[in-house]
């Protein structure tokens, strides 16, 4: 069986990772809504979960595979904890824009 | 055996002071008294038999106790050379010693705090035999320190008084002056010979081809030095006179009769040292002779007892030391142990004068004591016709043999001691005619309670008048049995002779004759015309200078303190500020470096995440680049 | 231009145009489901990898609980409304400044890299079915797949303390 990368080629999957991952990266850092801030992440994670798999498929190996399947893992542990410290954070101060948590200013 | 006894000697006194420090306040003032005397009793006793031991063996004992120091090539250890200096000083250091604790349970019976004043006279005794029986330089060191603590101990006894403390610190400091000439000395010799002992340097020195001259005759003169501050000689005698503000029995013990023999002492053992080195007995020869001189004068006019007796003592010891300087070691020696009896004598005397009058001290303030007090009278009349040189007394041997000595080598220095001999006369018999002689001064209330001193008192003032009067038996001229003693430490003394021609007794005449005038002097002024030096105030012209110790105080202290002073105002003022300027402005240049800084974390997290990525493009460009 | 080729397009499109769309957007909400899109098109590129157990997974777990979960947060706490504030210039810049930075040197490292030269490798074997990951993921990396269970147990009790009403002492 041939390895499909023949028809569409590994360089193509690298520009798509690294422009979805900066897509990711603006996200986090122009949005002040502290919920989009957590999509970027998500997005972050995505494109580089993206970019393991198709490193895998190149390399004939299931190694990739397996990291990216404790990339999810640690992804929804952290989407959970995160909601929870936001939500928190929400309760207490009533807004949930990244501009008014400056309670470690030294 | 003798090791033990040695031992026994040493520590005697030292065990005095342990029980006197730990159990002396409960035991009681006499009982501490006595443990004190006794201990010095002991060590009499044993140097007793030491001074027996050694007409069996001349060679003297030398008596290890460990190996101290082994430095590369030098080896010291920790001993004992019991020989004929020694064991001679040893007997009248601890006789002279205990009759001053004898005296001292009576004298100090009104004090609260007697049982450390034992304690004290018995740590001096300890280190001053200490000084006496080392077999090696250092442990003469250690001795010559320990009696310079005790001094200071003892003389600012009644600590109430700060101008007794003053007194004690610069006797202290003055004595630490010249121990450090002393310890440059010492470093000096041992630099030369690989040896601190006695014996080895002896050897050593006998046997070099060829010393350096120069250097030794450096370490000859820093050990003189040393030698100054101990025993008082210019320029560092100033501390004498001030330490009068310890109790008699101390000026007794320490100031006339131990502590500043010391100085005498060590030259006399290292004069193999010395008479190699011709400039430097010059030196001492001439300081001696002047401070001989200067003392002299300004014990003319004193009206405080202690310190005419102390200005004498500094004169006689410049006499010692002009003899020491024209290498007539046993002469030296011989004017010591006399000196040692009259001058305590006095010392006592004048205590026992003190202690009736109730402290008084001015001798403006005494007079016609001599019916209320006749032992006190007539020991401190006998000590003084032994200073003054009058014949058959002790001082009249031992003074002509300096007078002699002097003569055969250079006049002008005969000429300066005999000046200061006349002196000697004049003033000593001034202090007996205005303390003893014509109608009292003092006030009602004392004269009701004027009496002769109880029998601790005058015991040991009898007993030191009997050997100032028949102490001129050991040496004398002809027929010396002083000289033959010490012939093993001075081997020189073999082939001297010793005869008496028409110019010694010439001399011997001259002498008497000069001091029979001091005396008649002094009659004259002060016995017959009955004058009485007036106030402090009424005092003018060159005998303002004199009672005012030739101002030299003061010039040490503008010279000496002063300078010190403003060098430390200097760097108080200008260099701590800039320093502490400089120190403090690097916590200042963090500070505000911080407090730029501490912008940075203004808690915002956009700002964070967004220098999270620029960290990631500098990593990644790094690790791009660096391939 | 081969299917696949056309089909990778088209994937690739659809996950950056809502990729994009998601932080752009006003709405929270119409966030969240372009986010949902996004995913669903990531799954299909794995598809398209042969990496069939994997795309299930990643339907299940991230468009399936994630966002499930960030949508029950948005709506429970009401935060469809969008009060952004005005944002300052300079961040807006700052964000502008870093995108273009991270874009322009991840793609040059890309690019300079030497181009991936010959053929593809294909062994034949079969190297990711479901089976043979199965057994990779207990054997080599079993230590892990453990440290895994204890990190979602771990985040399950912290989600659960966080989110507790505290008791008021009376």
């Amino acid at each position: 069986m041939n390895n499909i990368l023949n028809q569409i080629g590994i360089e193509n999957y690298i520009f798509l990772s690294v422009i979805l991952f900066c897509i990711g990266i603006f996200g986090v850092l122009y949005r002040r809504n502290a919920i989009i801030v957590f999509m970027s992440i998500e997005i972050m994670l995505n494109a580089v979960n993206l970019l393991f798999v198709a490193f895998s498929t190149y390399h004939q190996d299931a190694q990739g595979q397996v990291f990216v399947f404790f990339s999810m893992a640690v992804a929804a542990a952290e989407v959970a904890v995160g909601l929870a410290i936001l939500v928190s954070i929400f309760k207490n101060s009533g807004s949930i824009s990244i501009d008014t948590l400056k309670n470690l200013k030294g | 055996m003798n090791t033990n006894i040695a031992l026994l000697l040493v520590l005697a006194p030292f065990a005095g002071f342990l029980i006197n420090v730990f159990f002396g306040k409960s035991v009681g003032k006499t009982v501490s008294g006595i443990i004190g005397t006794l201990s010095v009793a002991i060590s009499f006793a044993t140097s007793i038999y030491f001074f027996n031991a050694l007409t069996a063996e001349p060679k003297g004992f030398n008596i290890t106790l460990f190996d101290w120091i082994h430095v590369s090539n030098i080896k010291i250890d920790f001993g004992f050379l019991l020989d004929q200096l020694s064991v001679l000083w040893l007997l009248f250091v601890t006789g002279i010693g205990s009759l001053i604790h004898l005296y001292s349970i009576s004298y100090m019976h009104d004090d609260e705090n007697m049982h450390k004043f034992f304690a004290y006279l018995n740590l001096f005794v300890f280190f001053m035999i200490t000084l006496v029986v080392g077999s090696n330089l250092l442990v003469l060191f250690i001795g010559w320190e320990g009696v310079g603590l005790c001094s200071y101990l003892l003389i600012g006894f009644w600590y109430k008084n700060q101008d007794y403390n003053d007194a004690a610190k610069k006797a202290f400091i003055m004595n630490r002056i010249g121990d450090l000439g002393l310890l440059i000395g010492i470093f000096i010799l041992g630099h030369l010979f690989s040896t601190l002992d006695y014996a080895t340097l002896k050897t050593a020195i006998a046997g070099a081809t060829n010393i350096d001259l120069y250097w030794l005759s450096a370490a000859a003169l820093c050990l003189f030095i040393g030698a100054t501050g101990k025993s008082a000689q210019i320029p560092l005698y100033t501390w004498l006179p001030d330490a009068m503000a310890g109790p008699t029995p101390v000026s007794a013990l320490i100031h006339a009769a131990t502590m500043v023999t010391a100085g005498i002492f060590m030259i006399t053992r290292l004069n193999f040292i010395f008479d190699l080195t011709p400039d430097v007995q010059s030196i001492i020869a001439v300081i001696g002779a002047i401070t001989a001189l200067v003392a002299a004068t300004i014990g003319l006019v004193q009206n405080d007892i202690k310190k005419v007796l102390a200005y004498s003592t500094v004169s006689q010891l410049g006499l010692m030391f002009l003899a020491l300087g024209l290498g007539a070691y046993e002469v030296a020696v011989f004017h010591v142990i006399t000196h040692a009896f009259f001058k305590a004598c006095l010392f006592l005397g004048s205590g026992s004068v003190i202690h009736a009058l109730h402290g008084e001290q001015d001798m403006r303030k005494m007079g016609g004591l001599k019916k209320v007090m006749p032992i006190t009278f007539i020991t401190m009349l006998v000590s003084s016709l032994a200073i003054s040189g009058v014949p058959v007394f002790s001082g009249f041997f031992s003074k002509d043999e300096i007078l002699l000595t002097a003569f055969h080598h250079n006049i002008p220095l005969w000429v300066v001691a005999s000046v200061a001999s006349i002196m000697t006369a004049f003033y000593m018999f001034r202090l007996m005619f205005l303390t003893f002689f014509n109608a009292f001064r003092g006030t009602e209330e004392q004269k009701h309670h004027l009496h002769e001193s109880p029998a601790l008192i005058t015991f040991p003032l009898i007993v030191l008048a009997i050997l100032a009067t028949i102490g001129g038996l050991i040496s004398l001229p002809g027929n010396s049995w002083l000289n033959e003693y010490l012939t093993p430490i001075l081997p020189k003394l073999a082939s001297e002779e010793h005869h008496l021609g028409s110019t010694e007794y010439l001399l011997m005449a001259v002498a008497v004759v000069g001091g029979l005038v001091g005396i008649g002097l002094a009659y004259a002024k002060y016995n017959k015309q009955n004058t009485v030096p007036g106030d402090d105030a009424s005092i003018t012209g060159f005998a303002k200078v004199l009672y005012n110790k030739y101002y030299l105080d003061e010039i040490y202290n503008f010279i000496f303190v002063k300078s010190v002073n403003e060098l430390s105002k200097f760097f108080r003022d200008q260099v701590e500020t800039n320093l502490s300027a400089f120190v403090f402005g690097f916590g200042k240049v963090t500070n505000s470096i911080s407090l730029q800084g501490k912008k940075v974390q203004n808690g915002s997290v956009g700002l964070y995440l967004f220098a999270f990525v620029l960290g990631l493009c500098a990593i990644i460009s790094f690790l791009f680049l660096a391939q | 231009m081969s299917i696949l080729l056309i089909l990778f397009c088209v994937l690739a499109a659809i996950t950056l145009s809502t990729a994009f769309l998601t932080v752009f957007s006003r709405n929270p909400i119409h966030s969240a489901i372009y986010l949902v899109i996004c995913f669903f098109s990531v799954a299909g590129h794995y598809l398209l990898l042969n990496a069939q157990f994997l795309a299930i997974v990643h339907i299940i777990v991230y468009s399936g609980a994630i966002m499930i979960l960030f949508l029950f947060t948005i709506m429970l706490m009401n935060l469809n409304k969008e009060n952004e504030v005005h944002k300052p210039r300079i961040t807006r810049l700052g964000a502008i400044v870093s995108f273009c930075l991270v874009c322009l040197i991840l793609i040059t490292i890309f690019i300079n890299s030497k181009p991936i030269a010959g053929e593809y490798i294909a062994t034949g074997e079969d190297y990711q079915s479901i089976k043979v990951l199965g057994k990779i993921l207990l054997n080599e990396y079993m230590v892990p797949f453990e440290f895994a269970s204890i990190l979602l147990l771990v985040a399950m009790i912290g989600t659960v303390l966080l989110s507790k009403k505290e008791k008021l002492e009376k």
